[in-house]
């Protein structure tokens, strides 16, 4: 199989390609980053050695990383999916048996050099793997139930694999991107509305069953969800970090108190304040101006990605780019919702602002991907 | 291979409709998140700007400056030392156990203290500054500060703690301080007390006892404030602003400092008190109790074996014997009787009363001291030789409540509120008393037993001196033990006119005077030779016991062979000179035997010392003591050049 499977006229060639990246995008990611470095530096008092700058050194590597999985055609890359997928699996099962352990849970393979963590990569291998699934489907077959266990079984085993480390923040992400694949592709809306339904139901009934003689969960796995979702009610415990995160956000007000002023963050009430919580500390200091920039950046980004993606006639390119949009979307959207207080803390970093590699590199490379999808689009 | 161009057209239709959905609700989540941010960045920025304040800002109290304690010349009682101590603070030491063996090895340090602060640290945050040891030589310290390089983690502070420089002598009238305790705020003395210095600095020092307890609020000023940003984990970060507060008031108390350090050193070895009061103003020059402690050894934290010693010891160091207890008077009292049944009319000076040894009253038989009797005996005869009947008798005449009257009327009785602890207001019974508190009738036997001293009258060592002092002067001395407060004088205690006959007043004191001049009176042996300075006095010796029918038969167990806490207390109060008087002094000394022999002689080598202002000259003494009084006077000087050497030592 190749490309021209399409009709294409004219498919830049060399250095050319530089010409048509998606320079939209990679001007949004920069300005999102560069909003990371100054948050970063904030939050280290001022310095930059401690956070920011490791940050902008993956960054760059990263941005290389970016352009030169742009340069490879993007047919190359579809055919990769299954290896790339399967790399990943493999990875996710080592971690099972020689992942280290940090903050109670195994994520992470240390390589020597670096700190892998292969949940990261699978988001981005299983985009792909479905995406190629779905190019390779004849569409008529796409909502046949017997088609439709592959797919299924290519989301539920990496999360099956996360959940166990435990990453809930990583398994609800890999749900939401692979049901979103699924979704693009035109299976048909009953499946979703079933599951949907059937999910709604099952919580229903969870929490219409307690303290009836037929409850479905024990006493204290109740009471373990009850912290979960709302944590202000142990305001010592869960709470303390939840609320002061709230503080330190609403605190800010419209104009924000001024670079390197946040008093919650600079005090230590934040926590986790360079990496699941930096947010905080950018409306702290910036403001509602500031935290309605950066999402407007954020929306600009799947704005252009959606754009690319409907603009281009091959299914795998397609459906690709919207899942890496998808992805994107949910690691901010999940991410915010969790430190404005609106969903329970599930762990996940603001993407290419919080502090860490392994998600960084993960995106770029993934935005590579959109990029070799715009670049070698059929023309 | 080729794609159909109708698939390829079928499956964008669908990726544009479904992607463009999937935008859209994306689109609309982003608007949540926009409306949320709006929400708690607009809306109710106000409200999570006070939250943040709140976080931030931390009021901390400075503990002000304690008042200092002085004597009537001055000298100081109480003070605040600066006192070195080195602090551990545990996040900047790294490993704890190495600092700590390190510094052990640079100055000595007591294991347990190491352990102490170990366990310190284990409660308190990694920041906190955790006390290793305390009142820290210099030259330590410079140590210390020598190697701090190698000592991370550990600071040498500054702060300040009491010091009592008198030490031992002071024990019971300054007091000492020591951290407020959930007693003091809860049922003790601070109870009412909403100052936020007590429950806002750690281990804020109150006073416990005598004056420091009695004059608190006076020493204690007023906490200033700082306002201070604070980090999450409570760590200062900086002093937003301050206003300082006031320090608290100087005493200066009516005590001579030396003096008191004479009667301290005098009545060493007994248990025993002694009160001097000067009868210009009431001032109370001396106000001691044998034996006595070191009050610094509680404001450091007094260890178990110390405690346990002071609060075992069966004659009772931490009790101060001057105000809390209150002992028969014995024949103290007469004076009272005496006066009573003057002011009444009821004798005449010169009638005489038989006395045979014994008077049968209702069916019992009361015993006068001396077993043979004194035949008749007047009035002055009856104070001089403490003759037993004629009280008995006079007693009888004049009737309880008029006894009782005149014993208010010259201070017993009464709680003289001087800033001590626990002062006792003794007894100066009558019938209503005796109704209210017993619920039985007064009988006569009872009036017998009052109008010797005995019975159910209870009297301080320090309302016996006033007791004197008031029969002395003839005027209503109140007893005061603060001087100034902060430089501004007290209210004198001189007081007003008693209101009695001075007549009556006058035989009493010749009486008394013979007491200790005439050789027949009862203290002869002990007066002053001194023509100026000569003393009018009584002595007194209260039973403790019941002397039953058949040890009488078979003749009193002298004292000497009794358990020591069966002995008589021996009672002396006296004034001088006795025809211009200047102080009035009272000796009790506990089980001590016989008023005139345990009790006079301290009597009157304290009332030489105050009247001299220092060591009398022998010549002040009659002749046969005086190369024994010499011995004691040198023994006593040696005494006070060691506690003075120790006391240096120690500051």
């Amino acid at each position: 199989m190749s490309y021209l499977e399409y009709q294409v006229r004219y498919v830049p060639a060399g250095l050319r390609k530089l010409l048509y990246l998606n320079w939209p995008i990679i001007v949004l990611l920069t300005a999102v980053a560069c909003a990371g470095f100054l948050m970063l530096t904030s939050v280290a008092g001022g310095d930059i050695s401690r956070w920011a700058e490791p940050q902008m050194k993956r960054y760059a590597v990263g941005i290389v990383l970016m352009i030169g999985v742009a340069m490879v055609p993007i047919w190359f890359w579809r055919n990769m999916a299954g290896v790339a997928y399967a790399a990943s699996l493999f990875l996710l099962v080592l971690v099972e048996f020689f992942g280290t352990e940090g903050k109670g849970a195994v994520r992470w393979i240390d390589l020597g050099f670096m700190q892998l963590q292969p949940s990261e990569l699978m988001k981005i291998a299983l985009v792909m793997a479905l995406a190629a699934y779905y190019d390779w489907l004849p569409m008529g077959r796409t909502s046949r139930p017997l088609w439709l266990v592959p797919p299924l079984l290519l989301i539920f085993i990496p999360t099956a694999l996360v959940i166990r480390q435990p990453d809930l923040g990583t398994s609800i992400l890999l749900l939401a991107g692979g049901g979103t694949i699924m979704f693009l592709a035109g299976v048909h809306w009953a499946y979703f509305a079933t599951v949907i339904g059937a999910a709604v139901g099952a919580v229903v009934a969870v929490f219409k069953s307690r303290g009836t003689p037929w409850q479905l969960l024990q006493d204290y796995q109740y009471r373990r969800i009850d912290t979960f979702l709302d944590p202000e009610n142990d305001p010592l415990g869960a709470g303390y970090h939840i609320t002061q995160a709230k503080i330190a956000l609403g605190s800010g007000g419209v104009t924000g108190k001024g670079f390197m002023q946040g008093t919650q963050s600079r005090l230590n009430f934040l926590p986790e304040k360079h990496t699941d919580f930096i947010f905080n500390t950018l409306a702290e200091e910036f403001g509602f101006v500031g935290g309605l920039t950066l999402l407007i950046l954020y929306g600009l980004i799947i704005f252009f990605c959606v754009a690319s993606a409907l603009q281009n006639q091959s299914r795998f390119a397609a459906l690709m780019t919207l899942g890496v949009a998808m992805t994107f979307f949910l690691y901010f959207a999940v991410n915010m919702s969790m430190v404005m207080g609106l969903a329970p803390v599930v762990g996940v970093p603001l993407p290419l602002v919080s502090y860490g590699g392994s998600a960084m590199l993960v995106l770029l490379l993934a935005f590579g991907l959109v990029q070799s999808a715009h670049v070698h689009r059929p023309r | 291979m080729k794609r159909p161009q109708k698939d390829i057209a079928r499956s964008s239709r669908v990726v544009t409709r479904r992607g463009l959905v999937l935008g859209g609700v994306q689109l609309g989540l982003m608007g949540v998140l926009g409306w949320r941010m709006q929400s708690m960045q607009v809306d109710q920025a106000d409200q999570f700007r006070l939250l943040a304040e709140e976080n931030r800002v931390n009021l901390r109290l400075i503990p002000p400056e304690r008042g200092l304690v002085f004597d009537r010349n001055g000298v100081k009682l109480a003070i605040n030392e600066q006192n070195y101590r080195i602090v551990i603070i545990r996040e900047d030491a790294g490993d704890v156990d190495d600092v700590l063996a390190r510094l052990a090895r640079l100055i000595p340090i007591d294991p347990e203290a190491i352990e102490n602060a170990k366990e310190e640290m284990a409660r308190r945050s990694p920041f906190a500054p955790v006390p290793i040891i305390e009142r820290v030589p210099w030259e330590d310290i410079a140590r210390v500060n020598v190697n701090t390089p190698a000592l991370p983690g550990i600071v040498a502070e500054v702060g300040l703690s009491r010091l009592y420089p008198r030490g031992a002598d002071m024990a019971h009238v300054v007091g000492y301080v020591g951290p407020v305790s959930d007693y003091d705020m809860s049922r003790g003395y601070l109870a009412e007390d909403d100052d936020p210095l007590l429950r806002e600095i750690p281990r804020f020092q109150v006073g416990k006892t005598g004056v420091e307890a009695r004059m608190e609020h006076t020493l204690r000023g007023s906490a200033g404030t700082m306002r201070i940003e604070v980090n999450a984990a409570g760590r200062v970060m900086r002093e937003l602003s301050r206003i300082d507060g006031t320090a608290g008031q100087d005493v200066q108390l009516t005590i001579d400092s030396g003096l008191q350090a004479y009667v301290q050193a005098r009545l060493e070895g007994e248990s025993a008190s002694a009160v001097v009061i000067d009868l210009e103003d009431g001032d109370v020059a001396a106000i001691a109790s044998a034996p006595t402690f070191d009050p610094n050894l509680f404001v450091r934290g007094i260890s178990v074996a110390d405690w346990t010693g002071l609060n075992e010891n069966k004659y009772r160091p931490l009790a101060s014997k001057t105000v809390q207890d209150a002992y028969p008077p014995g024949s103290t009292f007469k004076m009272v009787t005496a006066l009573a049944a003057l002011e009444a009319g009821v004798i005449d000076t010169e009638e005489t009363v038989y006395c045979p040894g014994f008077v049968e009253v209702a069916d019992v038989r009361f015993h006068c001291w001396r077993r043979g009797g004194h035949g008749n005996i007047n009035l002055h005869e009856s104070l001089k030789q403490s003759c037993d009947v004629y009280y008995y008798d006079v007693g009888q005449r004049v009737g309880i409540d008029k006894i009782a009257e005149m014993a208010r009327k010259l201070g017993l009785g009464e709680r003289h509120d001087l800033p001590l602890s626990a002062i006792s207001e003794g007894i100066a019974p009558d019938k209503a008393w005796k109704r209210s508190t017993r619920g039985e009738d007064w009988r006569i036997g009872d009036t017998v037993n009052a109008s010797i001293g005995q019975g159910y009258v209870l009297a301080s060592p320090l309302q016996l001196a006033v007791m004197t002092a008031r029969i002395a002067t003839g005027r209503k001395i109140a007893p005061r033990l603060v001087r100034s407060i902060d430089g501004v004088p007290q209210d004198s205690g001189a007081g007003e006119s008693l209101g009695l006959n001075e007549n009556n007043l006058r035989r009493i004191r010749e009486s008394m005077f013979a007491v200790s001049n005439h050789n027949r009176g009862t203290a002869y042996r002990t007066r002053i030779q001194e023509e100026t300075m000569r003393m009018a006095s009584k002595t007194g010796t209260s039973q403790v016991r019941r002397i039953t029918a058949e040890e009488r038969a078979r003749g009193i167990t002298s004292n000497d062979d009794l358990p020591w806490d069966r002995r008589d207390h021996a009672l002396f109060v006296c004034f001088a000179p006795h025809d211009n008087p200047r102080y009035a002094v009272s000796v009790v000394v506990e089980h001590g035997g016989g008023g005139s022999t345990a009790a006079a002689p301290i009597a009157r080598d304290i009332m030489l010392q105050a009247l001299y202002g220092g060591t009398p000259p022998l010549e002040a003494y009659p002749s046969n003591v005086r190369s024994s009084i010499r011995e004691q006077q040198d023994r006593i000087e040696q005494q006070a050049a060691e506690r003075a050497n120790e006391t240096s030592d120690r500051a």
